[in-house]
């Protein structure tokens, strides 16, 4: 079952990132999740679809965009809207959650355009909007080692500075945490983070990945440094659950890890929902 | 005379603030000596909070200076000596998942500095401010799960735990039980006897508060007294009116304890009265 994956490279490829993903995205959950952000991953997953769409538009006037990877163009034009994203969250400082409902709008929007443009890539569209196992390339897995090793590095490097700013913001900014370089950092990172792991889960449901196994992990764990390692365990756990069965059932592997992902969280809420009756109860 | 020779921790001088229209702060000087324990008292709305955060740089005045150990607010690095408690310390997101350990460890984290981590020593002073507010056997529970007042004592512990030489509180007895409050008033004179560690320490509790402090400051809008407390206990009677519009009860705590050595020289009180 599983020696399949490694008689093909596109498939052991895929296992690889999806090994990788497993790691990043829930990491980048609990940051997310902790400062009520979990919109923020949907708004830029948005912005990418508009950035493959861009891409793949020019992939058909331009040589160099037809063989580029046109998750690259995503995780630009994500960055970008990351950006507009902090700048529409200054304009409206007493309304900061409409900034993600503009550039969600705006990016699908816009990148519904550039699809009806280029029209003839719908088959490629589903898998970007749900996944695929077939997508990835020996030098795309390269890129995606890179990115991880750097985001995981730049984590455990500003780990105590994040989790100060996300525990409370005020007091962080009082002992002398640089606030704004290491919010815009880490929307980057986020940018970069949802452009890798779009290309297994999908678009549409690379939040789920970001923010699924963190809200399983919160119901177990006790500290913070807990959090990480269940919702790390859980992330894996899906991801390569779904990417054995989607390549097994021949379906979009997105909709396997997430719905691995769910039931995780079901069996969780059930384990943990008796603690509170009891207390309840005594 | 413990402060009179001592040298400034913060200087206020001709500070002004308005949020948009709204003046909050009028024309504010104010010295505090090192060694000193400032009660700092006013009705609701008075501009207490406002002014903490402008110490802390948090607001910029409109008007005036203000220096921290000699230095300009603006350009004052050095935050790991300054402690601050929240008036709202436990507003925070109560479902966060973290421990009292890992909550006190916060209060290094601007001490230790960018691309260090925590070492040997750094655990063992958070062990030691989480038993100085008596919570080491909640040292690994989450701080969600406990009472209001167990959580402020866990703030004041993160705010202990970088050993500041000033230390802010913004009411931060709010939400403790009676014993504790003196405990914790107990403690601060402690910190300000043993340590030298100055005070500011913002309240509603008069009472409580002229039995500890060495110095007062009634706040609204402006800076209607500023000086020692023997001479705030002569006027009180007159400045609470002043201040709060009617007569304020005061219940008298049982001064038990001995007091500081309150005689100043006459021109650090630069008592603003009107
Ligand atoms: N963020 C803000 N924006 C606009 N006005 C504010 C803001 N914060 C406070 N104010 C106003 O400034 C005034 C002073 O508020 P402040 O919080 O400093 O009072 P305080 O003395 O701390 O009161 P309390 O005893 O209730 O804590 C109040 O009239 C308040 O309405
Ligand atoms: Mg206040």
């Amino acid at each position: 079952m599983i020696e399949v994956f490694f008689q093909y490279d596109f498939l052991r490829y895929s296992l690889f990132t999806g090994v990788l993903i497993g790691i990043l995205a829930p990491l980048t959950g609990v940051f997310i999740v902790v400062r009520r952000l979990s919109l923020l991953a949907d708004a830029l997953s948005h912005i990418t679809l508009t950035g493959i769409a861009f891409s793949l538009l020019l992939g058909r006037y331009i040589n160099f965009f037809a063989v580029l990877n046109p998750v690259y163009m995503g995780m630009i034009f994500a960055a970008t809207g990351s950006l507009l994203i902090e700048r529409l969250r200054h304009t409206y400082r007493f309304y900061r959650e409409l900034a993600i409902p503009i550039i969600l709008s705006s990016g699908i929007g816009i990148g519904v355009v550039f699809i009806s443009l280029a029209d003839g890539f719908t088959t490629d569209l589903f898998s970007y909007l749900f996944g695929s196992i077939a997508a990835i390339s020996s030098t795309d897995f390269t890129v995606v080692l890179v990115l991880t090793t750097v985001v995981v590095a730049i984590f455990g490097l500003f780990y105590k500075e994040l989790f100060f700013l996300s525990f409370d913001e005020e007091q962080a900014v009082i002992s002398g945490i640089p606030r704004r370089s290491l919010h815009f950092l880490f929307i980057l990172i986020t940018a970069v983070v949802i452009g890798i792991s779009m290309q297994i889960v999908g678009i549409l449901l690379v939040s789920a990945l970001m923010t699924l196994p963190v809200a399983a992990a919160m119901r177990l764990a006790a500290s913070f440094k807990q959090m990480f390692f269940y919702s790390v365990v859980i992330g894996e756990v899906s991801v390569l659950a779904g990417i054995f069965a989607a390549f097994h059932l021949d379906v979009a592997p997105g909709g396997m890890i997430v719905v691995v992902n769910v039931l995780i969280l079901l069996i969780v809420l059930a384990a943990t929902s008796e603690k509170i009756l009891n207390r309840k109860g005594g | 005379m413990k402060n009179s020779a001592a040298p400034y921790v913060l200087e206020v001088k001709n500070v002004s603030f308005s949020y948009g229209k709204q003046m909050v702060l009028e024309d504010i000087n104010m010295q505090v000596r090192e060694g000193s324990f400032l009660g700092l008292v006013g009705p609701n709305g008075s501009g207490k909070s406002t002014f903490m955060k402008l110490l802390l740089g948090l607001l910029k005045a409109d008007k005036g200076n203000i220096e921290l150990f000699g230095s300009p607010v603006q350009s004052f690095r050095d935050w790991s000596r300054i402690g601050f408690v929240s008036q709202k310390a436990n507003s925070f997101n109560s479902g966060f998942p973290a421990t009292v350990f890992e909550v006190v460890a916060m209060g290094l984290y601007g001490k230790i500095g960018l691309f260090r981590f925590l070492k040997k020593e750094h655990k063992k002073k958070i062990k030691e401010a989480i038993a100085q507010v008596g919570m080491e056997q909640y040292m690994h529970k989450n701080i969600g799960r406990l009472s209001g007042g167990q959580q402020q004592r866990v703030f004041i512990a993160r705010a202990l735990v970088s050993e500041p030489e000033l230390l802010i509180l913004d009411e931060p007895t709010v939400g403790v039980d009676a014993d504790s409050v003196r405990n914790f008033y107990d403690m601060l004179k402690e910190l300000n006897d043993k340590k030298n560690i100055t005070l500011i320490l913002v309240t509603h509790d008069i009472g409580a508060m002229s039995e500890y402090v060495t110095d007062v400051a009634c706040l609204n809008k402006c800076l209607h007294f500023h000086g020692d407390k023997n001479d705030f206990e002569v006027n009180r009677e007159e400045m609470m009116t002043a201040m709060y519009g009617h007569k304020v009860n005061v219940i008298e705590h049982n001064h038990s304890h001995d007091h500081h050595d309150h005689s100043h020289d006459h021109d650090d009180l630069d008592g603003v009265r009107s």
